[in-house]
């Protein structure tokens, strides 16, 4: 498969612009400014409760922001749904479900699919096929809750692939696996950024950070650092993200969203 | 029964819930005194304090209690019977009943299995979703909606009752999310409260209905703990239409259900409109409990949600077959409590139908093949039996390796010793293994003694190398790659040994690269060996 080159004025895979998020009138991303080069396998990395999993969330509408923007390839995300694949961290659902392997990667055939249409054997076989590519071929058959937590996750990776998008949008999926799954997965993403796909992956592991990814965005609430690996993986960024001189700043920030919201129940506009 | 006497229901007067032929109808509600004629007739205890209820089993145990209890003190109170007839013999009853002849057991029966078949299927997607608490809610919520439909234009008209039902439903629903977004309350004390709250707003609109001079109030009381026998024609066809309702969307939205049902978050992400198809079976949810409420009454009827919905989750693991099997439990249930209460005179059909929902459950908790309690006593047996043999197996093989594996030959005297064991247990395992073709007696008489031969045969040989193989290596691979102490490795081998695949004793072959000998410095015996 070539690399599909994109042009230099075509939109980017993904746009994001002054993007605020709140949560019970608690800011819990202000001001994200940032644009994914399509071809890139992007880092998010950042502390815990650092607004990560909002970030992707924020961006697929999964949540109501408070102000900004966000482009998939030029278009609001209603527009462009089946060009943006995800993964949900593994402990989003629950793995007692009465599902098998092989149904739950059909799930990401849904998007494209679309309302009242039933899977066909053309889907049924894009699925055993990114059962095959997570190595989950032989249990396509299992009942989700049989599977290991590396293979659940591999599941959750071939229902992602399943969807066959161009934006890849995956919350931590390296929590809780196995070493041989760690590298299976990183594997498939590198596949997947040589086909030209764009990659955004949460990831809390700072020592394999810098291995696997071109592009990091260092979080905390706010977007503390963002571009190629070599030039933001400083001790001085990751001091910053990590329990540095800005929190000062983040507090303040955080009061005045608190103020500026005091007996208005909805989140207002910008900060 | 003293905490019947004692509900706040029961001051109000032996009246309620009334029979529909009253002779009091003027009364006032409040402060009424006991003056029906019956007045030592124990009355439905409608003010139970209901627990918080987080998962499905608690639910589930509460609703058979209070079904029993029900069953057997509202008895004789004022159940209206499928027949009145008093039938010779139940075999007559049964027959009757199973030929449908007469007009009241058609309609009764298609109304209690196409309820059932609604909760069957909405329930199933309660209990994946664990969201059993709200099948509770929301019946309980809808009451008040009832006694509205019904004050509406005073009579119980089905199309009424289900519009002011649906739309108590709906603002019991939107209360408890409300409160969750406000408040950091969460959703199960959310909705517990909103549970008893609207209860008790209903009990205290339909009491009052029940107190007004106007009006054709006949079957209004029904509404608590239901009554089969009550449903009309007319309320039939609304069954019928929501079944059909039902029926259709979730064959039509099957793939959309089970998306979001499994993963919300990402059936959004995929742009399935995952929010209105949420209420779109909220809807039909709705729909199913007031269409049940007559029959099944508030109280039980989130039992009907559950319980098949529950017996058909331990009996698969994929959501179609659960729906199919849940579906055909709520009708059988349906079916099965219309069909007893024919037969008994005054037990109503309500709790029958619950009783028989429960039972199923029962059977499959109990019977289940892969859950139930029964066959995983049989298989824990089976591989007791299993490993005895196996451990006698190997005693055979260490007799045979004393002897340097001249002879596949022993006496019983000589098991029992090896086996450190009298020569009855010796006997028995004995008997164990030539029923398994494992070994066979030498000697032609029946009567067995410490003298008598046996000889182990090809099978049991194969398989008594396998098991001391996969003990030795065991201990090897414990002591070598593990480092255990020499002596530390028995005991553990010896359960180990019985668990072994031939995939995992590959893997320690190689790992130990093909050893000979275990610790102890006694031969192993080759994989060739174990194949023959």
């Amino acid at each position: 498969m070539s690399a599909r080159q994109p042009s230099p004025d075509a939109p980017p895979p993904l746009d994001v612009h002054d993007l605020t998020v709140a949560y019970h009138k608690r800011p819990v991303l202000y001001g994200i400014d940032f644009q994914a080069p399509a071809g890139s396998l992007i880092g998010i990395i950042g502390p815990n409760g650092a607004g990560k999993s909002t970030l992707i969330k924020a961006v697929m509408d999964l949540l109501p922001t408070a102000s900004g923007w966000v482009k998939i390839f030029g278009k609001p995300f209603k527009k462009a749904v089946t060009r943006v694949g995800y993964v949900p961290q593994r402990e989003s659902v629950d793995w007692d479900f009465p599902v098998s392997a092989l149904d739950v990667v059909l799930m990401g055939r849904y998007g494209r699919l679309g309302l009242l249409k039933r899977p066909r054997k053309k889907d049924r076989q894009i699925a055993l096929d990114c059962l095959e590519k997570v190595k989950m071929r032989p249990y396509a058959n299992r009942q989700i809750s049989n599977l290991s937590g590396g293979q659940q996750q591999r599941v959750f990776l071939a229902r992602a692939l399943a969807q066959e998008s161009d934006l890849y949008l995956m919350d931590e999926p390296f929590v809780g696996v196995d070493a041989a799954t760690e590298a299976a997965i990183i594997d498939i993403l590198r596949e997947l950024q040589a086909q030209g796909k764009t990659l955004m992956v949460v990831h809390h592991d700072l020592t394999t950070a810098p291995k696997y990814f071109d592009r990091i965005l260092l979080l905390n609430m706010r977007v503390v650092a963002y571009g190629s690996t070599d030039d933001v993986f400083t001790s001085e960024n990751l001091q910053n993200a990590y329990g540095g001189r800005l929190n000062i700043l983040t507090e303040v920030a955080l009061e005045r969203f608190k103020k500026k919201n005091e007996g208005d129940p909805k989140p207002a506009k910008g900060l | 029964m003293l905490r019947d006497q004692e509900s706040g229901i029961r001051s109000q007067g032996g009246t309620w819930p009334p029979d529909a032929s009253s002779p009091e109808p003027d009364q006032c509600s409040l402060g009424r005194k006991a003056e029906d004629s019956e007045p030592n007739i124990p009355r439905p205890q409608t003010s139970d304090l209901r627990p918080l209820q987080s998962t499905w089993l608690r639910p589930l145990l509460f609703f058979s209690l209070f079904t029993i209890h029900h069953s057997l003190f509202l008895s004789g109170a004022h159940a209206a019977k499928i027949s009145d007839l008093t039938q010779t013999n139940w075999t007559d009853q049964a027959l009757d009943f199973w030929s449908f002849q007469e007009p009241i057991v058609r309609t009764v029966v298609i109304g209690a299995a196409l309820i059932g078949l609604c909760c069957g299927l909405l329930g199933s997607f309660l209990v994946v979703r664990k969201l059993s608490l709200l099948g509770d809610t929301l019946s309980h919520a809808v009451l008040p909606g009832v006694a509205m439909g019904f004050l509406w234009n005073q009579t119980k008209d089905p199309v009424a009752i289900l519009i002011g039902a649906t739309i108590a439903g709906v603002f019991g629903t939107v209360v408890v999310s409300w409160i969750k977004q406000t408040t950091h309350l969460k959703e199960d004390s959310a909705m517990a409260m909103v549970l008893a709250g609207f209860y008790g707003i209903g009990v205290c609109l339909t009491t009052m209905i029940q107190s007004q001079p106007t009006g054709d109030k006949s079957g209004l009381d029904k509404f608590f703990f239901g009554q089969a026998a009550a449903l009309s024609g007319e309320d039939v066809v609304v069954i019928g239409i929501i079944s059909a309702i039902t029926l259709i969307i979730i064959a039509l939205f099957y793939k959309e259900f089970l998306a979001i049902s499994f993963d919300m978050g990402f059936s959004s992400a995929i742009g399935l409109p995952a929010k209105g198809l949420h209420y779109i079976l909220m809807a039909l949810l709705t729909f199913a409990i007031v269409v049940s409420l007559q029959a099944v009454g508030v109280v039980l009827v989130s039992a009907l949600l559950i319980t098949p919905a529950a017996a058909a989750y331990l009996l698969t693991d994929r959501l179609r077959s659960m729906l199919i099997l849940s579906a055909s439990f709520g009708i059988i249930s349906g079916v099965l409590g219309a069909f007893i209460s024919y037969l008994s005179t005054d037990i109503p059909t309500g709790p029958l139908i619950v009783i028989a929902a429960t039972i199923i459950f029962t059977l499959a908790f109990f019977l289940g093949p892969r859950h139930g309690l029964l066959p995983k006593f049989i298989r824990r047996r089976r591989q007791r039996r299993r490993i005895g043999m196996e451990n006698t197996l190997k005693a055979i093989f260490n007799l045979s390796e004393d002897d340097d594996f001249h002879s596949r030959e022993f006496t019983l005297q000589a098991l029992a010793r090896a086996r450190n064991t009298d020569l009855q247990e010796a006997e028995k395992e004995m008997t164990q293994l030539i029923r398994n073709e494992f070994a066979e007696a030498i000697t032609t008489s029946h009567q067995l003694t410490a003298d008598t031969q046996f000889r182990v045969t090809e099978r049991g040989w194969l398989r008594s190398c396998e098991i001391v193989r996969n003990h030795r290596l065991w201990e090897l691979y414990l002591s070598q790659a593990a480092h255990y102490a020499h002596d530390h490795v028995h005991d553990d081998a010896e359960e180990i040994e019985h668990i072994l695949g031939e995939e995992i004793v590959q893997k320690i072959e190689d790992r130990l690269s093909n050893p000979h000998e275990d610790p102890h410095g006694r031969l192993i015996p080759t994989r060739q060996q174990t194949l023959g």
